[in-house]
């Protein structure tokens, strides 16, 4: 009796840490490979045993062969500029969803719940049409055009408005702040948890987002850092570069990879939150 | 949506000036609400419902590629010619099998890793980052990963099952194959993320039904099948709808790992259209593939629509 009922805890432990290693074993291979030496060649460059002196030639190599600084302004451009506008439309929307009583509310709700279905992958082919008529193909604000408005954000916002006691913005309109001044000043402030899941959310997705910069975009000077890898892919296939291949995802990963790692509850609570991307 | 009637400016006027009327105040509020939703519904209109009247109208017509063109009205042909395109028929069969390939077992493991790391301990927290941690990576490094690990010969699989004495396939070469490594990336991708909901759902399951069930003499199995699998359907209807729309919105690997290929083992329904319009130019094609696309989304969406719609109205 005793002993089964140690055995059975202890087996299972030892198969969730086995699926928590085959689980880090791509990721884990990364590592090693990105910082192997190139003369250590192609036969034993699978192993995940790091039997070497750590080299960064590596990724001297893919920063030369990638224009990597460049992927990464442009990367981060997209997803600053996303967020930015969307924080804007979703308080407005949110606000006016949780605070304000008028004909329509009810449509306008349905109207944004469809836009949680028809996310934009879906719509690339019209909405390239549209990016193309607005003047905005090849650049990055075409890249960031469909985000603009987040059903997601909007009801996020809407939720976290609600559940803030009305006292606060009473007291702020008895002495007379306008609608704006009580946005501004009282509920954003104390939404700060929700815009901080939909700012985590919102640069993970967009930050990770492929097909649609990879229709929009055609200049090379304009392209984001998932097209740049899937570029520098191919390269570092051509040669058999696989140290280099490694590397060069590492730094594509690098910064969710420490930012995730260092507000780690931030990114699950997020998440769990959200349910959606986007 | 319940009437909740006291708005701000109830209030204002109310405690304040309650000289100054009930008609006045109703416009106001009106107007103000339309115009903070203006951003917003613009947006929505530009890229999501315009579009989807868009590419309705265009697959009922057809305009050759290249300058000076006319576009002219041609009924249902471009969907005619979409459905006798054995690609599409291919892709569509393809993804039919992606779909049910990597939701269930991802959606298995979720579950099974959200049991196994319920509990808040150390060694479990650690557990969880690692099992977490594909999903934050961006789907093309992951196909670039995957795309060493599946090297015939030198790649990460095959230099360990040598070790085994095991040969494997040529996980992306083989037309046989190949369809099961892209679920495979997309189920190590994809059941972290699932889990962390299970894990949410595990801690609103009632700890006296599940204590209940065991003075009733329940083992464990018992306990899962007939205490917490009820208790988290709506876990599970989320976390399948989540992942059934992920299976018809993202295809990355696949442009990255296989270009559809070979002979289309691994082609998708978005991959189709991606190629159609971004490769074949053929946008009378593309279009008639992204409405028959949409129509499926929103099928699978319907249920969703029903438990978010409850949760919401909960929250409401």
């Amino acid at each position: 009796m005793r002993l089964e009922r140690h055995v059975g805890p202890a087996l299972v432990a030892a198969a969730v840490a086995a699926t928590a290693f085959v689980w880090a074993t791509p990721f884990l291979w990364t590592l090693v490979a990105s910082f192997r030496p190139e003369s250590f060649g192609s036969a034993g460059m699978a192993s995940l045993v790091p039997d070497f002196t750590p080299t960064l030639a590596n990724f001297k190599l893919a920063l030369e062969s990638g224009d990597f600084g460049l992927y990464y302004v442009n990367t981060a451009i997209v997803v600053v500029g996303i967020l930015a506008v969307q924080l804007v439309t979703i308080s407005l929307a949110g606000y006016a969803f949780a605070r304000l009583q008028f004909p329509g509310r009810d449509v306008l709700f349905y109207v944004f719940l469809l836009q949680l279905m028809l996310v934009p992958p879906v719509l690339i082919v019209p909405n390239l049409r549209t990016t193309v008529d607005l003047g905005l193909y090849d650049t990055l604000a075409g890249v960031m055009a469909p985000y603009f408005a987040s059903a997601f954000g909007t009801f996020l916002m809407r939720q976290t408005f609600r559940g803030i006691p009305r006292d606060f913005e009473e007291a702020a309109a008895i002495d007379g702040a306008p609608w704006w001044a009580i946005v501004w000043h009282v509920l954003l402030p104390m939404a700060r948890p929700g815009l901080i899941a939909f700012a985590i959310v919102s640069v993970t997705a967009h930050w990770n987002e492929f097909l649609w910069p990879l229709m929009v975009i055609n200049d090379p000077t304009q392209h984001t850092l998932t097209i740049g890898l899937a570029t520098f892919t191919k390269g570092a296939e051509g040669a058999k570069e696989w140290g280099v291949l490694a590397a060069g995802t590492l730094l594509v990963m690098a910064p969710l990879a420490v930012a995730f790692v260092a507000f780690q509850r931030r990114f699950v609570e997020s998440f769990v939150f959200s349910g959606i991307k986007g | 949506m319940t009437v909740d009637a006291i708005t701000t400016a109830d209030v204002l006027d109310v405690a304040t000036r309650p000289v100054r009327t009930v008609r006045r105040r109703r416009p106001r509020t009106w107007r103000l609400a339309w115009a903070l939703m203006l951003p917003s519904l613009l947006c929505l209109a530009a890229f999501t419902y315009l579009p989807v009247l868009r590419v309705a109208i265009d697959a009922l017509h057809m305009t050759p590629h290249g300058a000076g063109g006319i576009t002219r009205f041609v009924g249902l042909e471009n969907f005619a010619r979409v459905l006798a395109d054995p690609a599409f028929r291919q892709a569509a069969l393809n993804n039919l099998v992606y779909a049910v390939g990597t939701v269930v077992p991802s959606v298995v493991l979720a579950l099974a890793f959200a049991l196994a790391v319920r509990r808040s301990t150390r060694f479990n927290a650690v557990v969880r980052t690692v099992l977490f941690f594909p999903s934050l990576v961006p789907l093309v490094a992951a196909a670039s990963l995957f795309f060493f690990i599946f090297l015939p010969g030198l790649g990460l699989l095959d230099h360990y099952l040598a070790k085994l004495g095991m040969r494997g396939p040529n996980w992306i070469g083989d037309s046989d194959v190949a369809l099961w490594s892209i679920v495979g990336l997309t189920v190590w991708k994809n059941a972290g993320y699932y889990m962390l909901f299970y894990i949410a759902g595990l801690q609103n399951v009632p700890r006296d039904h599940i204590e209940a069930a065991t003075v009733d003499g329940a083992n464990a199995l018992q306990r899962l099948w007939y205490v917490i699998l009820p208790a988290l359907r709506p876990t599970t209807a989320f976390v399948v709808t989540i992942a059934l729309i992920q299976m018809l919105t993202s295809v990355d690997h696949v442009v990255v790992l296989t270009k559809g290929g070979p002979s289309n083992a691994t082609n998708l329904l978005l991959f189709y259209i991606f190629q159609e319009a971004h490769e074949n130019f053929d946008a009378g094609k593309a279009a008639a593939a992204t409405v028959i696309s949409v129509a499926v989304l929103l099928v699978v969406s319907l249920g969703s629509l029903r438990t978010m719609e409850g949760g919401a109205r909960r929250e409401a």
